[in-house]
């Protein structure tokens, strides 16, 4: 979070950006420009399109209106520019999605050796690395089934930074996991935070927000609602509809 | 975390002895009992009966009069040791199958050891079985175990052993077997005279590994956004089941002759070849469609987020979860295959069902002992069907690891 590793290189910018799903128009017009470096926490009610724009991002979703450009690449039909972006981005879902039928270790090194090109042996050392960094350097040969959820959650983590990628898209990595394992999947991501990479993440948990956002963004019905510091969300948070969220969820 | 850390506990007692076993399998209360009692008495009066007919009054000169027709059909005899090295190089390649996936294979392995084994030495007072037959018997097991040897060193790979199988069954089916013209030690053998084991192992083996990855690319086809592709594969698929096999079978027999340019003839066991290759197919199709969507979504998600293009998603993520999914509904579906070979005989080959009506029909005094060759084939499809569904258990059991 510190200052000085955040340059000013604009890494991710939105212009109007809209989706609909059939006739529902899920995102009505998101704009947010995200610096290299920056920690951005989004929030808001279920059903107010976060998941929907976190995957625009890397074309997970299409949008069918406004501008998207992630590392100087504007999302388009172009598969080309898909496929760099996506080896930019890296991503971590809810339900982890390890690969079920791969041990620990080639989920982590799959997408290095396939995409990367990295020859196996150094795929493998960076693979040991960030089990390492992570804390679970003993399950490589595991299998997903074999390791609890927040064990998961960290090689989901391990995965995606396999590929070195520039920016990390969370959406909501702790919301299914058991309450004792949320804390070792929050200090894994704090520290990836403070370790300069750029990071957008779908969260409730306020505690991560303010021990590491830059900036928080308020979603309602597909659309940023209110955004700021998380000094000024918390203490002075100017709608109505951002308050009360705010005060049902912190209230337990 | 870590489960080494946890204090150690009492393993659960013991699996209780064969005693308490029966009497809470079998003879938990009294119905159970008499059930078992009753079951017991008839399983006994069967065996028994059937095991005396076997012995002493049944007549199994159909069986032993030629056995090399059953084995072989009328490939001619002068040229036996063709059909001999195929299966010395099969009989090798199971060694070596044994040695690399001992779990599903040793059952097979020994028991076909020992059986030819036991052919070698038969005392059979036949002219047919030669000598040299014998000695190609009694070298199998040898080659077995020899291949097995192999097979556990720790330099031989599955994807080898994979390719040899398929070298050598196309090198055994389009060379050995047929012949090419041009070399005299290989003379063309038309495979009018192929028939018996020969031929519904070539049918049964050429369908399984010719309509599987058909049917895999049907399946991914039928899912493809590019629609031409789409639409050939539901017409296709849908084409096919809609058709029984025996029809299939008729219309390569004879339609396709008619799409071909004057002439030109394709061989009558290729033809039904391809008859149970696009039949099977289709249902291969089917049952791994039903596994493509029991994948969850996510699945592919995360691989798109990483990187991975379309084809390597399909190939690494998808498909392989997919296929252990509906493994034992597609072995099920093989051994379905294996045994509808019998069909061909409609349209005129002479497979292992074929050459019993024809060996039925050889001599005067065999016409009425139906019941000893059509038991004798039966047996020989249970062994093969047998030991198809215990590799497909062991594969479900060990694939259990994996699974969500
Ligand atoms: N694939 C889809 N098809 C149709 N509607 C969808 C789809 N995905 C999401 N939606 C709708 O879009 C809205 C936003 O969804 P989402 O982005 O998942 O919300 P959030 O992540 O904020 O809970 C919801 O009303 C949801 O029902
Ligand atoms: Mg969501």
């Amino acid at each position: 979070m510190s200052e000085d590793n955040k340059t000013n290189e604009t890494i991710i910018i939105c212009k109007d950006v809209h989706k609909w799903y059939g006739d529902f128009h899920a995102l009505r017009g998101i704009s947010m420009e995200v610096q290299r470096g920056e920690v951005i926490v989004i929030f808001g009610p279920s059903g107010s399109g976060k998941s929907t724009f976190i995957r625009t991002l890397n074309r997970l979703e299409e949008h069918q209106q406004g501008t998207i450009i992630v590392g100087g690449i504007e999302l388009s039909h172009d598969v080309r520019n898909i496929e760099k972006v996506r080896m930019e981005t890296g991503m971590v879902f809810q339900q982890f999605n390890l690969f079920p039928h791969l041990s620990v270790l080639t989920n982590i090194t799959l997408a290095p050796i396939w995409v990367r090109k990295w020859p196996k042996d150094k795929a493998e050392k960076i693979a040991m690395e960030l089990l390492e960094r992570v804390g679970i350097p003993e399950q490589a040969q595991k299998f997903p089934a074999q390791l609890s959820g927040g064990q998961q959650q960290r090689v989901a983590i391990a995965r995606a930074l396999a590929m070195q990628p520039k920016i990390m898209l969370f959406d909501e990595p702790t919301s299914a996991l058991d309450p004792e394992m949320i804390k070792e999947v929050l200090d894994v991501m704090v520290e990836l935070a403070k370790s300069g990479m750029t990071m957008l993440v779908v969260t409730h948990e306020m505690s991560f927000a303010r021990a590491v956002a830059d900036r928080m963004y308020f979603f309602d019905e597909g659309l940023i609602i209110e955004s700021g510091t998380p000094d000024n969300i918390f203490k002075n948070p100017q709608e109505d509809r951002t308050k009360l969220f705010l005060s049902q969820i912190l209230s337990h | 975390m870590n489960a080494s850390n946890s204090p150690p506990t009492l393993a659960p007692p013991v699996a209780p002895g064969p005693l308490e076993w029966l009497r809470k399998n079998l003879f938990s209360n009294w119905f159970n009992a008499v059930l078992t009692l009753a079951s017991l008495v008839f399983l006994y009066f069967t065996l028994v009966t059937i095991l005396r007919w076997a012995l002493f009054s049944a007549d199994w000169q159909p069986v032993t009069y030629s056995p090399l027709l059953f084995l072989v059909g009328q490939y001619p005899r002068a040229q036996l040791w063709r059909p001999g090295l195929s299966l010395l190089i099969g009989t090798f390649l199971i060694g070596m199958s044994w040695g690399l996936w001992e779990r599903y294979i040793k059952p097979f392995a020994i028991f076909f050891a020992i059986l030819l084994t036991i052919l070698a030495i038969f005392p059979l007072k036949t002219p047919t079985i030669t000598l040299s037959i014998r000695a190609v018997f009694l070298a199998s097991p040898v080659l077995i175990i020899l291949g097995y040897r192999i097979g556990r060193l720790p330099a031989v790979k599955g994807k080898y052993v994979i390719t040899m199988w398929l070298l050598a069954a196309i090198f055994i089916t389009l060379v050995l077997l047929p012949g090419l013209g041009n070399i005299p030690a290989l003379p063309k053998i038309a495979t009018t005279s192929w028939g018996g084991l020969l031929i519904t192992l070539l049918l049964a083996v050429g369908g399984i590994t010719l309509s599987f990855p058909i049917g895999v690319l049907l399946a991914l086809g039928r899912r493809s956004s590019l629609t031409v592709v789409k639409l050939f594969s539901i017409f296709f698929i849908e084409t096919i089941r809609g058709v029984p096999l025996v029809t299939v079978l008729f219309m390569f027999s004879i339609i396709l002759a008619l799409f071909l340019p004057a002439g030109s003839r394709i061989d009558r066991i290729v033809r039904a070849l391809l008859a149970m290759v696009f039949f099977s197919s289709a249902y291969t199709a089917e049952n791994v469609r039903g596994g493509l969507q029991a994948v969850p979504p996510g699945q592919a998600e995360a691989a798109k987020a990483l990187g991975l293009s379309n084809f390597q998603i399909t190939t690494f993520i998808v498909l392989p979860q997919a296929l252990r999914l509906v493994i034992p509904t597609i072995v099920g579906q093989f051994i379905s295959l294996f045994k509808d070979t019998t069909l061909v005989v409609i349209v005129g080959i002479n497979d292992l069902l074929g050459i019993s009506n024809a060996v039925l029909n050889l001599k005067p005094q065999f016409v009425h002992l139906q019941m000893e060759v059509y038991l004798f084939v039966a047996v020989i499809f249970w062994i093969f069907s047998y030991f198809m569904s215990y590799t497909s258990r062991e594969l479900e059991k060990s694939l259990g690891i994996g699974k969500r």
